[in-house]
């Protein structure tokens, strides 16, 4: 049973006890993006603030259908992201994609990606990576979008 | 039929996936495994024939040439064609379909013959139940051309609603594309009952056959339809040729889709004329080693017969049907009996995704496809987001549908939803 290797306990809790999932007002951008091989979809909003001059994530809040690593993956940005400014966010989310590209699971940044280290065995399935990402590639692009809409740290 | 020496017949069958657990492949309507028969035919081509064809002098050209054209007139005569001429060789359904859409385009666009070419207003009659293959080309013709675009809905129980066919099929319907087996529900529909309709309104008809040729004998002499189309590969033939028979008087009006070399009677530098059908219809050097694999895939299927095939399917089908009805918490898409339909099985397990239902059958080593089997507006109106497909062919077994059911119950305990 290999199983166990991409549904990790702790992937199974965060796709049955969700966090941050939800909606939420006001937003700053929201998002919507689709995996096109399965119709699963994710509505992600992103609230920024000004952290001492810097843009920081103040809140994420999403609506998503989908499966067990697409939902838990959403729920695990959110508990990695949020309060985080947003350069460090946007490393986590680099670093993140580049665990779900490394076939193997190599040696992934325990410190940057806390639970989400968890997801290096669904980087085993190329079928499933693409469910992994999609809160991660819906984030990126909200957080641009806020960030644009804002002008936060742009000065 | 014997069940264990048609396994023997393909290779692929005898290899273990996941570690350590036996193949149990339920994906055939997404493609079919090939049988030793096709794989040798298409090497014996490659080490002993191989050239190009129709323009190659000497012998291994007349060989290759030979080679390509048997295999249109083994493919006329395994669906009841009047003659090899009908059927045109493509990469695939999708791209049969692409040609009578673009063909149906470039006669509206090039003033060509009244009977194709479309003016607005016009309507093309779809279904809910297509692929995307049978959507996505009829949309994008409707653009072109302000012809528009409607459809039948689908009952409930999978079945294509036919109450709305006085509605839907008027003197401005032109063209009525349907597939004659959906591949999600396995729902068989009544083309022919359908095709008499829409020729009493002057429409022309395509039958989507990718789902109904591999399994059961089809005869377009009878079927009703004006255009049919279907693929190699989930025929047991290899990926890269499919087929698009068409009666030769329409296929002479129709103005070529792709241009290019082998389709052309003359070339001047500000235009050309065309050759004749099929050939009009080839541009470019074609899926030669793929044709003659095909061949060998009409073989393989014409030697076990059709009818013992589909005898072979509808015993497993009931089965299945039968042994997933029992399983609480678990719905079928489409008829629940074994009538009418083909053996594709779709289904939902509450509670849990068809991504992570087909990631616990996979470590079982059952090969079943999960998504919207590109079937997205099907699933919307049965008001899915996604289903799991458990698809049977010749070389399935009984005991690969128990491990199916015993399959589905690991997951619902995997997931806790039993």
């Amino acid at each position: 049973m290999q199983l166990e290797s991409m549904f990790q306990e702790i992937i199974l809790d965060h796709y049955r006890h969700p966090h941050g999932k939800g909606l939420r007002e006001p937003f700053d951008a929201q998002v919507q993006h689709v995996n096109p091989t399965c119709g699963d979809e994710v509505t992600l909003r992103v609230t920024l603030k000004d952290s001492g001059g810097e843009a920081a994530v103040a809140d994420v809040s999403y609506d998503a259908l989908g499966c067990s690593i697409s939902q838990a993956s959403a729920s695990v940005l959110t508990d990695l992201v949020t309060g985080k400014q947003v350069d460090e966010a946007m490393r986590i989310a680099a670093a993140f994609g580049e665990l779900m590209r490394s076939r193997d699971g190599a040696a992934p940044d325990d410190e940057l990606l806390g639970d989400a280290v968890a997801f290096a065995g669904v980087a085993k399935y190329p079928a499933r990576i693409k469910c992994a990402l999609l809160g991660w590639m819906a984030f990126k692009d909200a957080t641009a979008q806020a960030l644009a809409a804002t002008g936060i740290g742009r000065s | 039929m014997d069940v264990a020496r048609i396994r023997k017949d393909f290779p692929i069958l005898e290899r273990t996936v996941r570690g350590s657990r036996p193949l149990v492949y339920l994906d055939s309507a997404n493609t079919s495994q090939k049988p030793r028969q096709v794989i040798d035919a298409m090497t014996g081509f490659y080490e002993r024939h191989n050239a190009n064809i129709h323009r190659a002098n000497h012998e291994l050209g007349e060989e290759a040439t030979e080679a390509y054209e048997g295999a249109r007139m083994k493919v006329a005569a395994f669906i009841g064609a009047a003659d090899e001429t009908e059927v045109v060789f493509t990469k695939n359904i999708s791209e049969a379909i692409n040609l009578v859409a673009y063909a149906i385009g470039n006669a509206t666009t090039a003033g060509g013959p009244a009977r194709l070419a479309l003016r607005p207003g016009d309507e093309i009659v779809i279904s809910e139940m297509e692929h995307h293959s049978n959507i996505v080309p009829w949309q994008l013709l409707c653009q072109r051309t302000g012809a528009r675009l409607r459809w039948f809905t689908v009952t409930p129980d999978g079945r294509l609603d036919l109450s709305a066919l006085d509605e839907l099929l008027t003197e401005r319907t032109r063209l009525v594309a349907l597939a004659h087996q959906s591949n999600v529900l396995g729902s068989i529909n009544p083309i022919t009952m359908i095709a008499e309709r829409a020729h009493a309104v002057g429409a022309l008809v395509l039958a989507d056959a990718a789902q109904s040729v591999p399994h059961m004998g089809i005869d377009v002499s009878v079927l009703g339809a004006d255009f049919v189309g279907f693929t190699g590969h989930k025929m047991c033939g290899p990926t890269g040729i499919g087929a698009l028979w068409a009666r030769r008087e329409l296929l002479e009006d129709m103005p070529p889709f792709l241009g290019g070399g082998e389709m052309i009677e003359s070339v001047w530098i500000d235009h050309s004329t065309f050759a004749p059908p099929p050939h009009k219809f080839e541009a470019g050097t074609m899926p030669i080693a793929e044709a003659v694999g095909l061949a060998a895939a009409v073989d393989y299927l014409t030697e076990v017969g059709l009818d013992a095939v589909r005898e072979h399917e509808q015993v497993l089908l009931t089965r299945a049907l039968d042994a997933v009805r029992e399983i609480g918490g678990v719905r079928i898409l489409g008829p629940v009996e074994a009538v009418d339909r083909g053996s594709a099985v779709s289904f939902i397990v509450d509670g849990v995704h068809p991504h992570d239902v087909g990631q616990v059958l996979d470590d079982r080593g059952v090969a079943v496809r999960a998504g919207h089997h590109c079937a997205w507006p099907l699933h919307r109106a049965l008001g899915v987001q996604a289903s799991t497909r458990a698809s049977l062919y010749l070389y399935n077994t009984h005991d690969e549908v128990d491990a199916l059911v015993d399959g589905i119950t690991a997951v619902q305990k995997f997931f806790g939803v039993a």
